[in-house]
């Protein structure tokens, strides 16, 4: 597993391939956008009855990142759940997964516009965590710096030999990090959508996730 | 093998009212044999009438209707016309009050599809037409109301037109599993098929007939043999390649000496390069159109129009020209490239002199040097009436999944008479119980191994036994996603207005992958015109013209076809004939040097060439399995080569043979080529193709597991949604077993991965094979070196290609 090295804000961070961010320094990881529980909220909601299946991959996905960096501190950069009943709705052995998962660890939730409020999960719960010089929120702030968030599920094409190939991405400039979704049953926003165009500088950097990661300059 | 018969009705000559003889007397007609054989076998259950274009087939199927309503008609509703094209419907109203008019019978004839306005269409629920005309489609949704049984109390007969065109796809199983609860609903129902010269009219029979009712089958008189050769040209087709744009000056030619002719192609793209070369080469400045798929209704309807009223001499065109009805005075049709089925190649030169009995007269052209064999072979098939067609195999299971949700919209249902119902679509007559369950246990509960969902069912039972819908808000939804033709998703293509507002002129449209890969300035052929990429602007690619001559990409949608097997067979047969038939004399010399350097390819083995070209090893494979199956088994030897360590380089693959070039020699054909090792390779790693996930998201999206891409209500790359290749491959990993996966591996037999035909190739051959070592590149393999569509092979593959341009685009912007 190689992953893509680069130094925001003087932070020497790692961006793992399966989307994941590792701050080695103090030992953190952190994930973005999780949407744990998608499948039985849209069945719940009478939409499609999709594969029950996400949250053991997202869990099993996140163990194995967790095992591989030993990581001692783990950040949910919200929106953890699809939405506050799909995390009571857990089946329980999914749930007992992700109990063991946080057992010895640090574990912080932040909130985000799916699970706006306190889950059934242990660990801390926060709006957004400041560890300096890094600020963890879910949504990014104009004008803001120092900030690592998600929510925006950036994805990015690129085109070669009359291929195109569209993947899950990180984008990141002096300013801030916009994390890509982990979570199994997320798509993406494309990274030429004018929103993300305006929250990124000029300059900006879009990780294509893969093993290597691969960065382009930002497509807009 | 159909052989067609002139069938006299001397029994039948019975039947019509004094008041319709009269009216035929009138307009100076006599009703043909066949007419009249249909009114004598209106009271049979099921009647099928095969007639060729022109033989006034949608009459025969009328005439009862028109007989049985009389002058003075009950109210409600008498006859259903089902017609695969909206467009038909509509012309059908028109066409029929002509008749209705002139008998003076109060019959009300109406028309229902996506274009009926919401009033019109509830008047027609709450107080039907006599004779309503309407799609498969409409009428799935008709049946997903709570009164339908009212709508349709006391209809008596359903006339499908175009019978043939139906039952080649999933429309026409959709429609026989409708049909089977319209005949629940009136037990009396009877069936009429219209249908053009099919190859086997029992096999249609069964399709439509409620099973086990007998089918019985009138034919027409299929009329005097087409007068049918191939366009020779002063210069040879060239070695390969499709198009035939060496023979534009011929083609002109051709069109200048006839009143109107239509120039079928195969392909989307061939016919708007074919078009654009016409045009320049067009000094007589001839009057002729385009018509595909691909392009606006607004301007396929003025081409249709100009057509009609007599304005055009000519009109390039593809598939969308190969139903509807007859319009304009055709009296030549011309077949560009290898007609690579012979039943549409008939069906396509009826279209030529739409009189009856007088023979319809049309040329083919072959684009390249094989094609010379194949349009030989294909005109010997016609003129032998020995018609082509795979065999359907059961009724697809995805199909049943939609039908049985929509029956749960209209009312609660008993899964014992579902099932019992279903049995009696011809498609689905051998569907086993425990298929019936599964698709049952997929739309209550999604089918999972894992039991997740039992509060959210989408069907619940209720305490007497039925099953009906938990929340009845989901019919709504159902209803939009009814049908199962599965479209790529598609972008509208408009000139840019001015100021850069959208609003432009409407041009067509063409595949979100294709425009995905656009660079503003890449030019492109739409309509006959170059135009110039400018923005993806809401879902809406914006075009601008350009005065280039030469556009820089024409890639289209569009159905690629491979050649048929009995089309494949006969090419085979005819390279072993002594002497050879009359082909001209290049093809002929061209021909004989093969058999000299190597071999000719036989039926009954697999013909393996072994050569080095500028010292690199190539091999190659005559399958004769048709281009789809030829590229899946490039796909599937070159995997097998990385195995071997024989170092696969790429390949290149045609409906005859495939190209494959390597670092070392493939000196064991037979390993790469073993039948076990092919299939089981399907079930591994090419499940990871993806042609496999374009097949699963058909299958998914018919099924009702994920709702299709409504236009107009997609907005560009929302975060929420996400594709149906993650459910695939999720699906794959905790669920190898599911229903959906199983649908996936039956698709995978036909269509663009086409398994089925290399088994067809492998049961005919018995894995026998002729291993060859020419020392040089043979006659039959140099064309493929000219071939278009070559595919990579490389160890890394994407990922290393990938690199190497992201690198590029990051030294370009400095940003390294």
């Amino acid at each position: 597993m190689k992953g893509y090295e680069f130094i925001f804000t003087g932070v020497k961070l790692t961006l793992l391939p399966s989307g994941a961010l590792w701050w080695p320094e103090v030992r953190l990881l952190c994930v973005s956008d999780l949407h744990l529980g998608k499948s039985e909220r849209m069945a719940r909601q009478g939409g499609a009855i999709l594969p029950p299946y996400e949250t053991r991959d997202t869990l099993h996905k996140l163990e194995r990142d967790i095992e591989a960096t030993g990581a001692r501190t783990i950040v949910c950069l919200g929106d953890s759940f699809d939405d506050l009943e799909a995390s009571e709705n857990l089946p329980e052995d999914e749930a007992l997964w992700l109990t063991r998962l946080m057992a010895g660890r640090r574990w912080v939730w932040i909130e985000g516009n799916h699970d706006p409020g306190p889950i059934e999960f242990a660990g801390t719960h926060l709006a957004e965590l400041l560890q300096p010089p890094l600020h963890f929120r879910h949504i990014a702030r104009v004008g803001a710096s120092g900030e690592i968030t998600g929510h925006f599920h950036p994805k990015a094409q690129l085109h070669f030999k009359g291929r195109t190939v569209s993947r899950r991405c990180m984008l990141f400039d002096g300013d801030r990090v916009i994390m890509p979704s982990y979570g199994t049953y997320t798509g993406g926003l494309r990274t030429d959508n004018s929103v993300l165009s305006r929250l990124m500088r000029q300059e900006a950097i879009a990780v294509l996730l893969g093993d290597p990661p691969q960065p382009i300059p930002m497509p807009r | 093998m159909f052989t067609a018969r002139c069938i006299a009705y001397p029994d039948d000559m019975t039947a019509l009212p004094p008041q319709f003889d009269r009216w035929f007397t009138q307009r100076g007609w006599s009703p043909h044999p066949h007419q009249i054989a249909m009114v004598a076998r209106a009271a049979t259950p099921a009647h099928m009438l095969i007639a060729p274009t022109g033989g006034g087939k949608t009459m025969a199927g009328f005439l009862p209707t028109l007989v049985e309503l009389g002058a003075a008609p009950d109210p409600g509703l008498h006859t259903l016309y089902i017609s695969p094209l909206k467009a038909l419907a509509a012309d059908m109203r028109r066409n029929l009050t002509t008749p209705i008019d002139e008998l003076g019978l109060a019959i009300r004839v109406e028309d229902r599809s996506g274009d009926t306005t919401q009033t019109r269409k509830k008047a027609q629920r709450a107080d039907p037409p006599h004779i309503l005309l309407t799609t498969p489609e409409s009428l799935a949704l008709l049946l997903s109301y709570e009164d339908a049984p009212r709508m349709f109390a006391g209809l008596k007969r359903v006339v499908v037109d175009e019978l043939h065109a139906l039952a080649e796809s999933k429309r026409g199983d959709q429609f026989m599993l409708c049909l089977s609860r319209l005949q629940a609903m009136c037990p009396g129902l009877r069936r009429v098929g219209l249908s053009a010269t099919v190859e086997d009219p029992p096999a249609l029979a069964r399709f439509l007939a409620p099973h086990p009712t007998h089918c019985e089958i009138v034919e027409a008189d299929p009329g005097p043999d087409p007068d049918i050769a191939m366009l020779t040209t002063d210069t040879p087709p060239p070695w390969s390649g499709g198009g035939g744009r060496y023979a534009i000056r011929e083609v002109l030619d051709q069109v200048a000496r006839h009143k109107t002719t239509l120039i079928f192609h195969n392909t989307r793209a061939q016919a708007e390069i074919f078009f654009q070369e016409l045009w320049m080469s067009n000094d007589g400045a001839l009057p002729i159109g385009i018509h595909h798929g691909s392009l606006a209704l607004e301007q396929r309807k003025k081409v249709e129009a100009a057509m009609v009223a007599g304005q055009l001499r000519a009109v390039v065109c593809t598939g969308s020209l190969d139903l509807g009805l007859d319009w304009g005075d055709v009296d030549l049709v011309i077949q560009v490239g290898a007609p690579k089925n012979v039943k549409r190649l008939v069906q396509r030169i009826g279209r030529a002199n739409h009189r009856y009995n007088a023979p319809s007269k049309a040329l083919i052209l072959p684009a390249n040097r094989w094609e010379v064999i194949e349009c030989h072979a294909a005109i010997e098939a016609v003129l032998a009436h020995d018609l082509d067609g795979d065999p359907r195999g059961p009724g697809p299971r995805d199909v049943l999944c939609q039908h049985i949700l929509i029956t749960a919209c209209a009312a609660p249902f008993d899964a014992d008479a579902l099932y019992t119902e279903v049995k009696t679509a011809g498609p689905y007559a051998d569907l086993t119980r425990a298929d019936f369950d599964a698709c049952l246990d997929f739309v209550a509960t999604g089918g999972y191994a894992l039991r997740a969902y039992d509060r959210w069912q989408r069907l619940m039972q209720r305490a007497d036994g039925t099953w009906q819908l938990r929340d009845p808000r989901l019919a709504q939804q159902v209803r939009m996603n009814v049908g199962t033709i599965i479209d790529s998703d598609k972008l509208k293509v408009r000139m840019k207005g001015r100021s850069g507002a959208s609003g432009g002129k409407p041009l067509g449209e063409v595949e979100e992958s294709f425009a995905a890969s656009l660079v503003p300035g890449d030019t492109f052929l739409m309509g006959g015109k170059i135009v110039r990429f400018e923005t993806l602007r809401e879902m809406e690619v914006q075009v601008s013209s350009d005065r280039g001559r030469k556009p820089k990409l024409a890639v289209f949608s569009g159905t690629k076809f491979s050649t048929s097997t009995q089309l494949s067979t006969r090419i085979l047969d005819l390279l072993h004939r002594t002497p050879l038939p009359d082909l001209p004399q290049h093809t002929l010399d061209w021909i004989a040097l093969q058999r000299e350097v190597s071999q000719l390819p036989r039926a009954g083995r697999i013909l393996v060439e072994s050569f080095a070209h500028e010292e690199r090893p190539h091999t190659c494979i005559y399958g004769f399995a048709g281009k789809n199956a030829q590229q899946t088994l490039g796909l599937m030897v070159t995997r097998r080569m990385e195995e071997m360590g024989l170092g696969p380089l790429g390949f290149v693959a045609t409906d005859y043979a495939t190209l494959i070039w390597s670092i070392a020699h493939l000196d064991n054909p037979t390993q790469a080529l073993d039948a076990t090792g092919l299939r089981d390779g399907l079930e591994g790693w090419l499940a990871e193709n993806a042609l496999m996930k374009r097949s699963f998201k058909g299958a998914a999206t018919i099924a009702g597991l994920i709702t299709r891409n409504l236009p107009g209500k997609r907005s560009t790359g929302r975060q929420a949604t996400f594709s149906a290749d993650i459910l695939y491959d999720t699906l794959r990993k905790y669920d190898p077993d599911h229903l959906l996966l199983s649908i996936t591996r039956v698709e995978a037999m036909r269509g663009l991965i086409g398994f089925g035909r290399i088994d067809e190739m492998l049961t005919r051959t018995g894995g026998l094979i002729d291993h060859v070592h020419p020392g040089r590149v043979t006659p039959f393999a140099a064309p493929l070196f000219l071939e278009v569509g070559k595919v990579p092979v490389d160890g890394a593959g994407q990922e290393t290609l990938m690199r190497a341009e992201a690198d590029r685009l990051m030294i370009e912007a400095g940003l390294t």
